[in-house]
């Protein structure tokens, strides 16, 4: 029974792992082994394909863009829908259980539906091409679902605790950031996660909202397509790069999956 | 305000919805409704009919438009007459 | 848990709905009035009134996009939710294993889609993807840029790869939650792991697996980004899903009234599907809570 689910689960792993292999072994190659030659790794190692991304500035500030406007994502997202969430989990108040539907609604909204207008709209207030317009129109998908991941949380908090700490004498933002905030610290680990993941590989929007001084280099990829075909090297690696801040994210977040990930709600 | 490309008809829209959302909360705050069981098989409150009419108005506009020769108009007082009927006896 | 009744919880909510407001309810407005007029530019437009959503309406590439659409989105369901439950029953549960498994699941989730696209287009070709060379050299005449069947294939493993973790890390933290107490009474009935799974087990993951299941719907029906990217809608229009379609017309041919109908359409499908499964599911949830608090 064991044995059969250690081999379950390995295969899995690998079932996941191997495409990624294949990527970060691309990017080791010339474009003339890729082509040439089939083979499980590189014959002839190289870097030169990394080397023409870290020494292109276009390259390497369509990352600084990516993670600039992502970062800027998560922080408005939370700032926003802590509070929100808090009024759900604890009031009733008139229109709470259509407005939480109509938030909702929003995440299922394709991009695609919005992208002409969102595009009209930045333009209008004259934040077209910049990082805060990218943030923004990302918010509308991540605040809807952060909201009710956090609501899952504090509604596992029990009320009580609320009373004792007024009785106690705190203030209301002296309890929310000291007494609060830490019991539902998976549950801001795990929103994290999600509006950073949504953010991160988002390329429709972001690539629209955008045209040279906040491109996404989710955007930027799209160059290796060029009028001699495709740069499978450099796109490889830029590939590969773009991974790098993922694992990043699930390294910090990884002791609040567990927990976190129930949202709160078993 | 230009870009936005307003006519009359989706003003006269618009202005409609937001009317009925404006009665239909300060209707709530004089006299707050429960939920309760009409002909729909679920359990609903004053609010969630009107979504739910609002919503299937949508359709029955899009299938009058779309697959017969009759007018919008038919549409309209087809989906005001269901409207209504679903928020008193939904 | 209940609640008190206090109309100025409104303030909390008010920074989400500012924003939200902002870039949801004046871009869709603003899809409604250009989905009722013929526009050329700035100044140009004219009224048109339902034209529009008579024309897509009867527009067979919305109809074969949006059947492809819904058979696209019920085969990953169907495939995902139960392959990442068995994926979450069998992850181990402590030790360094249960921290490199999670790391391993979660890794395709944060991949940009596009990569997701790349990823895959240069794994499945014949001559430099591993997948395609695999299967080429088994004898089995496989080509995802030309054949459709292939192409489908294709894009629903993709799609396999890229979201069933999604569903395993929340089975996983679902069955995390489950005391301990509870299999101990179970081997001591001596149950078998069916019946471990029905009856102690599912129950638990019904709350994860209603977001999961939701999310996966949500997020299956406006997939853009990895079939454009890993087969561009081809061959042909085979794997052309209703964002494509939408995204062609809008900005391939800039038909801007025809492509703010076709949003119209496509947002009330998207509402309609989501409101019915989140009420029925929240409603079974509830008949449930309710058989339980009898007892």
């Amino acid at each position: 029974m064991t044995n059969n689910k250690r081999f379950g689960i390995i295969f899995y792993a690998l079932f996941v792992l191997l495409p990624i292999y294949w990527l970060i072994n691309m990017s080791f190659k010339s474009n003339e082994e890729i082509l040439g030659t089939f083979s499980l790794w590189p014959q002839q190692f190289t870097l030169a394909n990394y080397q023409v991304i870290f020494t292109d500035p276009s390259w390497y500030n369509g990352y600084l863009n990516s993670v600039y406007y992502v970062v800027l994502n998560s922080i408005i997202t939370l700032v926003v829908a802590l509070p929100a969430a808090y009024a759900f989990s604890r009031y009733k108040f008139i229109g709470d259980k259509h407005l939480f539907f109509w938030l909702l609604s929003n995440r299922m909204a394709p991009p695609a539906v919005f992208l002409l207008p969102f595009f009209q709209l930045y333009s209008s207030v004259g934040l077209f091409d910049t990082h805060i317009a990218v943030a923004l129109a990302h918010c509308l998908f991540s605040v809807p679902l952060a909201v009710w991941i956090l609501e899952g949380f504090m509604s596992a908090v029990p009320r009580e605790i609320d009373e004792t700490a007024y009785i106690d004498g705190y203030s209301f933002p002296h309890f929310f950031i000291r007494i609060f905030l830490p019991l539902i610290s998976s549950g801001i680990g795990v929103t994290v996660f999600f509006s950073f993941m949504f953010s991160w590989v988002e390329l429709l929007l972001a690539r629209t909202l955008t045209s040279v001084d906040a491109k996404p280099i989710a955007a930027i990829m799209t160059r290796t397509i060029g009028a001699s075909g495709v740069d499978w090297g450099v796109l490889a690696a830029a590939g590969v790069l773009t991974i790098i801040p993922g694992i990043l994210v699930i390294y910090f977040v990884r002791n609040h999956v567990a927990k976190g990930f129930a949202l709160g709600r078993v | 305000m230009n870009w936005m490309a307003w006519t009359l008809p989706t003003a006269v829209f618009f202005s409609t919805i937001g009317s009925i959302l404006v009665i239909m909360t300060i209707f709530e705050i004089k006299r707050p409704c429960t939920e309760r069981k009409g002909f729909l098989p679920i359990p609903t409150t004053r609010g969630d009919r009107l979504f739910i009419g609002l919503l299937s108005s949508a359709f029955i506009h899009l299938i009058v438009i779309g697959f017969t020769p009759l007018s919008i108009w038919i549409a309209l007082t087809c989906s005001i007459l269901w409207l209504l009927t679903l928020l008193k006896w939904g | 848990m209940n609640k008190v009744q206090n109309n100025k919880a409104w303030f909390l909510v008010l920074p989400v709905f500012l924003l939200v407001a902002f870039s949801a309810i004046v871009p869709l407005m603003t899809v409604v009035n250009y989905s009722v007029q013929d526009i050329f530019d700035q100044n140009n437009a004219y009224f048109v009134g339902v034209e529009w959503y008579k024309e897509i309406l009867n527009d067979p590439r919305l109809q074969d996009s949006l059947a492809r659409q819904f058979m696209f989105s019920f085969t990953v369901l169907l495939i995902e939710v139960p392959l990442g439950i068995a994926v979450a029953l069998m992850m181990p549960t402590r030790g360094w294993t249960a921290s490199l498994t999670l790391i391993v699941l979660a890794l395709p989730l944060l991949i940009p889609w596009n990569v997701v696209g790349t990823i895959w287009q240069i794994f499945a070709r014949g001559d430099i993807g591993l997948l395609g060379y695999v299967i080429n050299a088994l004898g089995i005449d496989y080509n995802y840029t030309n054949n459709p069947i292939d192409a489908w294939a294709t894009v629903l493993l993709m799609d396999v790869w890229h979201w069933t973790s999604l569903i395993a890390l929340l089975c996983y933290s679902g069955l995390r939650a489950i005391p301990d107490a509870y299999y101990q009474a179970a081997r001591i009935d001596r149950a078998s792991s069916w019946s471990i799974f029905k009856f102690i087990q599912l129950p638990k993951l019904k709350g994860v697996l209603i977001i999961g299941i939701l999310l996966r719907f949500m997020d299956s029906f406006m997939i853009y980004t990895e079939p454009f990217v890993l087969t561009g809608g081809g061959p042909g229009n085979s794997t052309t899903f209703l964002s494509q379609t939408l995204t062609k017309m809008a900005i391939g041919q800039f038909d801007i009234g025809p492509a703010a109908a076709f949003s119209i359409i496509y947002f009330l499908i998207v509402l309609l599907v989501s409101w019915l499964f989140f009420t029925t599911i929240t409603h079974l949830d509830k008949d449930k809570t309710k058989e339980q608090s009898y007892d």
